[in-house]
């Protein structure tokens, strides 16, 4: 492999995903710092103020990090399915196949677009959160390491699902019926040791509760879960993720004839 | 590379780029094979597909500078390249436009700038005048020659034989998967055994002329077509019509030879497959 080239391949690719972002802001950006305000607002001002303290916290600053990495889940996420699906859907994905750059290349290209993505959404909707609450982290390290972990989790699941998906209703459907209700089962709102202890098992199955607790472990210093555990399931789906998306690749699913 | 709607060229084209898996055969490419030294290879081709499959949404230029990019070329190489073929085809002054902006013609010569930008040695062209008005076919294939020139192998798909004809040294002729003719232009058109030309006179025909070694049809306009067959010259063909007092004022092809040749190429491949 000439990894010179594919550096080259790798960097025009991101900077054509960050310019697409840029491009598409009112798409990309501007949604989920409105609906992450909305949340803040109603959830954590006008509902928190009744709910009272939660883990020891006031609910406001308990939300904040689960809705922050929400807003990273879906828009890595987004990113990913919506530009890939989009260049098969145009076939400008055949650019990037008569290219020499290898398969890994454009995974890795595509993947950091969706990283970057969920990044600069992370960092708005913690500009908003600072609006209605403080945040004061107690972890950086793991703050920072979970979020991008979590990150390129999801840009990878996306674009596993651009390439399986053969039109637009296809890379909807994930989102709306896996993604979502995952995300908001995975903690955001609540603390697991609030549920009985069935249900409190049955969550433990769901890999957002981890990602989402990590963060809120690294911010606020509280988790119901081990960050150990976290770490370890973000590395083994990142490994098996990528796995897939590049045996797809190799083998042309979805892609080639 | 000419052949009837499905015959396998943008099949073909597409097993040499890798847009298509290949379920048999090899592919070399300037002695790169594509199963096992694929990069370079790829490295070699330049593609211009027959549909548009451009970015809409992206920027004239930044095509071109991703493509460059996606070859490994670096940022200031690349700038330049994009900026060389962008005005050579005619395409610099809409450097900044989005592509969805551009006319059919100019997405066209878009394609062909983004082919061209890392300066392979193999130009594959699948259809690239289809719908193309004819002045924008014309400079198509004087730039075209010219790159040719310089050295650049093409390797052409179209329906316009005439293109062909005037375009190419060689030709494929291919159907149903299967080269059924890979021989210089020259070599093609030699095997073709008659040719068939129509006479406008300054006297419109109303019968046959009694021209007893040529086959000859009146047209309901009163021209004539006159068959030359192997051994018969056109010379034969003026001396047979003066001695009828028969004057002619202009001459043509009937059709395009190649046309002709590929039409029998095609239909003697039927007969067999049906006698068969």
């Amino acid at each position: 492999m000439n990894l010179g080239l594919n550096a080259v391949a790798v960097a025009t690719l991101v900077r054509k995903e960050v310019m697409r972002v840029l491009r598409i802001w009112v798409q990309t950006i501007v949604p989920p710092a409105i609906t992450m305000t909305l949340y803040f607002i109603i959830f954590g001002n006008l509902i928190g103020s009744r709910i009272g303290m939660m883990d020891g916290y006031d609910y406001m600053s308990y939300i904040a990090p689960g809705l922050i990495m929400m807003s990273v889940i879906t828009n890595s996420y987004g990113n990913v399915v919506s530009s890939f699906f989009g260049a098969k859907f145009g076939r400008h994905v055949e650019e990037m196949l008569v290219a020499p750059m290898s398969n890994a290349a454009i995974i890795i290209g595509h993947v950091a677009g969706g990283v970057l993505r969920g990044l600069f959404v992370g960092a708005l909707v913690t500009a908003v959160a600072l609006f209605f609450t403080r945040l004061h982290v107690q972890h950086p390290f793991i703050t920072v390491s979970i979020v991008l972990l979590s990150a390129i989790v999801f840009s990878l699941a996306g674009f596993i699902n651009a390439i399986l998906a053969k039109k637009f209703d296809d890379i909807s459907i994930v989102p709306t019926f896996v993604l979502t209700p995952l995300t908001y089962l995975g903690g955001v709102f609540y603390s697991i040791s609030m549920l009985p202890e069935f249900w409190q098992n049955v969550s433990r199955a769901n890999p957002i509760l981890y990602m989402v607790n990590a963060f809120r472990y690294g911010i606020l210093g509280t988790s119901d879960i081990s960050i150990g555990t976290a770490y370890a399931i973000l590395l083994v789906f990142i490994v098996l993720l990528f796995s897939v998306c590049l045996f797809m690749m190799n083998r042309g699913v979805g892609i080639r004839e | 590379m000419l052949g009837p709607n499905g015959a396998g060229k943008t099949t073909a084209i597409g097993i040499i780029s890798s847009l298509v898996n290949k379920s048999a055969g090899e592919v070399e490419i300037f002695g790169h094979s594509i199963d096992n030294d694929l990069a370079a290879a790829k490295s070699c081709i330049g593609l211009v597909p027959q549909e548009i499959n451009l970015n809409l949404w992206e920027r004239v230029d930044n095509i071109v500078l991703n493509q460059a990019g996606y070859y490994g070329l670096g940022r200031k190489l690349a700038r330049e390249r994009s900026e060389k073929y962008l005005r050579e085809l005619r395409l610099w002054d809409r450097r900044k436009d989005a592509a969805r902006s551009l006319s059919g013609g100019m997405k066209r010569r878009l394609m062909i700038a983004r082919a061209l930008v890392h300066e392979p040695k193999l130009l594959i062209l699948d259809e690239p005048t289809a719908g193309v008005d004819i002045e924008i076919r014309r400079s198509m294939w004087e730039f075209l020659t010219n790159i040719n020139d310089a050295g650049t192998t093409i390797i052409l798909t179209t329906h316009y034989l005439e293109e062909a004809e005037s375009l190419c040294r060689r030709v494929a002729i291919i159907d149903g998967g299967q080269i059924i003719e890979d021989a210089p232009m020259s070599d093609v058109l030699r095997k073709l055994q008659y040719e068939v030309f129509v006479l406008s006179l300054a006297e419109p025909c109303n019968k046959p002329p009694g021209l007893t070694q040529f086959e000859t049809t009146v047209r309901s306009n009163g021209d004539l077509e006159v068959v030359i067959g192997p051994g018969q010259s056109l010379n034969e063909m003026f001396a047979a019509l003066t001695e009828q007092g028969i004057q002619v004022v202009s001459l043509r092809n009937k059709a395009n030879r190649l046309e002709e040749l590929f039409m029998r190429l095609v239909e003697n491949k039927s007969d067999a497959e049906v006698g068969a």
